[in-house]
């Protein structure tokens, strides 16, 4: 009843405002109060803080050593991801979805392709920075293997890391691996394209609206 | 360095593009925010188990152990094991490519370090959890596969190549 009287407010709320928006806020509004939602979405982070206790306790150095690592990741984190998130927001306020098909869409053709790789290219921070823009893409209708391009790109051909390959292992690999790998990257968007079925895109994009 | 400069390029843009829809409409603009913080709630809880894990990874998985698995004359399967450390661990790149510049002068093969560097930027074994959670497990786990195997195709092709370019 109770749920009923709920999802009743919801929907009237929803119709007229006609805004997206206020649903998911709702739907926000709710999670925090719901320990079991909360646990189940910080499980993964609860298991890795019992492994870091364990490692502590058998080898300090070690543990020390992860602390380390972890410390460090954050300031990364902290210094990489805000402007990454603003842009992904503007993109998905101002940005028409029209747009994004047209230039990275379905048809979007060869063009769609360099664009993809071109955002990725000019990428800074770790792959994991990149899956929350993937999300906007998805909510955009950016073509799947436009997005499997765009991964490939950021994951392995950005220039800021390409600046230190050269200056590490020198000029001949850092620009042989480029060549391959901007070839590799059009296999594997190729490869995904053929192998992942159009409902199971469909359902992607559609999880992608909640994010 | 190179990072540095990039990141704050990025910044401008983010700020220059903040700026311009503050002046073009607040209402909008306010609604970009919400958007950000919302993504970035939902990425919170699986970036700091990830996070987590990265220093767990690193704290076993260190440069000496990596130089002893691929070092001099390792052959295929230092190829083969290089992959998989790459695979496993997330280095960030100012410490991967001195690692690696170190490993080549200690004497491991250009296919070893290349199959390292590759696997290392291309697989993500601990980013997994994220990239199914915004894809899905096919998809996810097809393209880290797929990167993997590649990932090998390609260390050999340069270790191939640079013996012949020299």
């Amino acid at each position: 009843m109770f749920y009923q009287l709920e999802s009743l407010t919801q929907s009237d709320l929803f119709s007229e405002f006609g805004d997206e928006r206020l649903e998911k806020l709702n739907q926000n509004n709710k999670k925090p109060f719901n320990l079991k939602n909360f646990l189940k979405q910080y499980l993964f982070f609860i298991i890795t803080l019992v492994l870091l206790g364990i490692l502590f306790i058998f080898k300090f150095d070690a543990g020390l050593k992860a602390t380390d690592v972890i410390v460090y990741s954050f300031k990364e984190i902290l210094l990489v991801l805000p402007p990454i998130f603003i842009l992904i927001g503007l993109l998905d306020v101002w940005v028409p979805k029209e747009t994004m098909i047209k230039h990275m869409g379905e048809e979007s053709g060869v063009k769609g392709v360099i664009l993809s790789f071109l955002l990725g290219i000019f990428a800074a921070g770790p792959l994991y920075a990149a899956f929350p823009i993937v999300a906007v893409f998805m909510k955009k209708h950016v073509k799947f293997s436009n997005i499997i391009i765009f991964i490939g790109a950021w994951s392995t051909t950005k220039i800021p890391m390409l600046l230190f390959e050269i200056s590490a292992l020198g000029f001949k690999f850092a620009l042989l691996r480029l060549a391959l790998n901007i070839l590799v990257i059009i296999i594997i968007a190729y490869v995904m394209g053929i192998l992942i079925k159009k409902d199971e895109v469909i359902a992607m994009y559609k999880k992608a609206e909640d994010f | 360095m190179g990072n540095y400069i990039f990141n704050g390029v990025i910044y401008l843009i983010a700020i220059i593009f903040l700026i311009i829809s503050f002046v073009k409409s607040r209402q909008k603009t306010k609604k970009a925010l919400i958007k950000a913080l919302n993504s970035f709630k939902n990425i919170l809880p699986l970036l700091l188990g990830v996070i987590l894990l990265i220093g767990l990874m690193l704290s076993i998985l260190d440069t000496r152990l990596i130089s002893r698995i691929i070092g001099k004359e390792s052959g295929s399967l230092g190829v083969l094991l290089a992959s998989v450390v790459g695979s496993i661990t997330l280095i960030p790149g100012f410490i991967a490519f001195p690692t690696a510049a170190l490993l080549l002068e200690g004497g491991a093969g250009y296919i070893q370090i290349a199959a390292f560097v590759q696997t290392l930027m291309m697989v993500g074994i601990v980013t997994l959890p994220m990239e199914i959670k915004y894809f899905n497990k096919k998809v996810a786990i097809l393209r880290n596969v797929i990167s993997f195997v590649l990932s090998i195709g390609v260390a050999y092709s340069i270790g191939f190549i640079l013996g012949i370019w020299r």
